[in-house]
């Protein structure tokens, strides 16, 4: 397939049937929508299910249903939408069933409003939901990233049995690219799935069970042990993310998704400046890629953290940074998506911007 | 030769079932595994485990089984269901899953015609959380959150779930049937088996209220328990047929 010109939304929704999406079960919230109604014609004239559900709540309930049924299933939504399926991710991370959740960001908190944000970054990472758990979130920064992302996302989801969510913003929805479908995606070593509720005509002699219900404490911290094994695994095989311009770099931005691209325009003008500045652009949020900030040489007089937030990330690139450099923090909130001159600014006065 | 006259049903696992004495949970489990093994269809069953007093039954159906969040017991069955249409997919829930958190997952399944069977065991209590006020509570039932009894000023009054859903489109069979006496035990069987039995037929949304008890949290002796379903309880819930529209679809 050549190049074509697609919208955020309808190119993640054709990645995912590329993927090998069976089922898609979701409800109406802007600014999503195109990934739901691509599917609902598309899935269906493939033989393929969508159903849109009365709820958020009900749709990543039936998301479990349908993987615990052994299908590569998926959602998405935007914050609000997100929020509601926290109950339900906890419970199909904790019951290690694979899905793919769709997360395009808006401005929040409350109904907030409907243009591009990073404000879930939280709710991505930290989760709302209940317990220790992690899901393997991806934060792409281009359309053709964001396919590449969700066509390989449900190999990811059963390989490590783990829910991977691609968080994406506003922007990204909606903004048109000319992208490439048929990339190659990485290759796994796939098992069957012989855990997934067929029936027992299917595995006879075996009963399949969904559960994440343990009331034994010493079985449900084994339980917690073996999950930490996995999200161990998963950091030590599963982050990514990109160098740029990181040879003597005075300054390092941090920065992901949307923001990373208008950090790009603002190195470019930086360098003409004379002010030499790299990048650490986490591909994966979690997880995080704290190892990329041992790259950064004592020479470099700070790191810039640049989110559609008041300051979220801020925390890990604290966590990562580890009392090395100074860090300062440029945001953006509610839907007000910076010029590149903005960073040009906070780098060139980063003093001002210091916040440890 | 002796022979056996009476055994467990194949149905079910060897996993002691956690019900307190009495209780009529284990009653309506032996229905349903009974019924899913005369009907041939256990080996393809999936059974949603609700939270509340059987949230075990994912351990007690000796078929795959999933444990749903609270209330929404309805939605997993649908996710099932929908890519597993061969499947026989049943919940067994709660009133207080059913018709109080989960009341929106179990009208729209019911609304978009689910091929699936729901089991509402009502108890007109929260049995597990220790006797709490349930949607389906008397007026005047003293529970543990209506300490001076259930009041409609305050509370509303018991919500009647096989009446509500008898109104909509979807649904395929309903029927509220009750486990207090032998007779009464042999019909609910028969209207469980044929809930799975139009499952199997593709006729759509089926359910079964099972008007059932809680020694316990009500502060009874089993025996006096079915004697207050049979004379407080079925006033308020008459037992009969609201739904059948297996012979027009036949
Ligand atoms: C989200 C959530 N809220 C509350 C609870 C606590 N809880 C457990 S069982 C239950 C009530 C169950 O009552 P019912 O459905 O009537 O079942 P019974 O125990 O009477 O059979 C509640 C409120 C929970 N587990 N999850
Ligand atoms: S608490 Fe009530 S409903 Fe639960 S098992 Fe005991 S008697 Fe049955
Ligand atoms: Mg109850």
């Amino acid at each position: 397939m050549a190049k074509v010109l697609m919208k955020g939304n309808e190119a993640i929704a054709l990645a995912a049937i590329k993927g090998g999406v069976d089922a898609f079960y979701g409800y109406p919230i802007t600014p999503q929508n195109e990934v739901p109604e691509y599917l609902s014609k598309h899935l269906i004239d493939a033989g393929k299910v969508f159903l849109q559900a009365e709820s958020e709540v009900s749709a990543i309930n039936m998301v479990y249903g349908a993987a615990g049924a052994g299908k590569r299933v998926m959602t998405s939504s935007s914050s609000p939408g997100i929020a509601l399926k926290q109950e339900g991710i906890s419970y199909i991370a904790a019951a290690e069933l694979p899905c793919l959740i769709v997360s395009v960001m808006r401005g929040g908190p409350g109904l907030g409003g409907i243009q591009p944000s990073q404000a879930d970054y939280y709710q991505a990472t930290r989760g709302g939901g209940n317990g220790d758990y992690n899901l393997i979130v991806y934060a792409p920064e281009s359309i053709q990233e964001t396919i590449d992302t969700v066509k390989g996302a449900f190999d990811t989801a059963d390989y490590y049995r783990n829910p991977v969510l691609v968080l994406v913003d506003g922007l990204i929805g909606q903004m048109m690219e000319s992208v490439d479908f048929d990339r190659p995606t990485k290759k796994r070593d796939l098992k069957p799935k012989d855990w997934a509720t067929t029936g027992t005509r299917n595995h006879p002699g075996r009963r399949n069970v969904a559960n994440s219900l343990h009331l034994d404490p010493a079985l449900l911290e084994q339980h917690n042990i073996h999950l930490q094994k996995k999200y161990k695994e998963i950091a030590e095989n599963e982050t990514q993310y990109e160098m740029i311009n990181m040879e003597n770099p005075d300054y390092v931005i941090v920065a992901y998704g949307t923001m990373a691209r208008i950090a790009r325009t603002a190195i470019e003008m930086l360098q003409e400046k004379g002010i030499k500045v790299g990048m650490i652009r986490p591909i994966t949020i979690w997880p995080y890629p704290e190892k990329a900030f041992d790259a950064i040489p004592a020479t470099t007089k700070g790191i810039l953290c640049c989110e559609l937030s008041m300051g979220q990330m801020l925390d890990d690139v604290l966590i990562a940074n580890n009392g090395r450099h100074k860090v300062g923090f440029f945001g953006r909130a509610g839907g007000m998506v910076p010029d590149p001159e903005e960073i040009v600014d906070a780098i060139v006065n980063f003093t001002q911007r210091v916040v440890k | 030769m002796s022979e056996i006259k009476y055994a467990k049903s194949k149905g079910l696992t060897d996993t002691p079932l956690t019900y307190c004495p009495g209780c009529a949970h284990g009653i309506i489990h032996k229905l349903v595994a009974e019924s899913l093994v005369e009907l041939g269809l256990l080996d393809k069953a999936i059974a949603i485990a609700s939270v509340g007093c059987s949230v075990f039954s994912y351990q007690f159906f000796n078929c795959d089984a999933q444990q749903a969040p609270h209330g929404r017991a309805c939605a997993e069955a649908t996710g099932i269901k929908r890519v597993l249409p061969d499947n026989i997919v049943f919940t067994y829930q709660g009133d207080g899953d059913l018709a109080s958190i989960g009341i929106a997952e179990t009208i729209h399944a019911a609304n978009r015609g689910e091929n699936i069977t729901v089991i509402f065991v009502n108890n007109a209590i929260y049995g597990m959380t220790g006797g709490q006020m349930a949607p389906t509570s008397l007026i005047g039932q003293k529970t543990t959150t209506s300490q001076d009894g259930r009041d409609f000023a305050h509370h509303g009054n018991p919500i009647h779930i096989s009446e509500m859903f008898a109104t909509i489109e979807g649904v395929a069979y309903l029927e509220r049937v009750s486990v207090y006496d032998p007779k009464h035990v042999i019909q609910a069987k028969k209207a469980i088996k044929k809930a799975f039995q139009y499952q199997e037929e593709k006729r759509g949304f089926t359910m079964i209220e099972v008007i059932s008890t809680c020694p316990v949290n009500w502060g009874m002796k089993p025996t006096d328990a079915m004697d207050w379903v049979k004379d407080k309880m079925l006033p308020v819930f008459p037992l009969g047929l609201f739904k059948d529209k297996g012979d027009q679809n036949a």
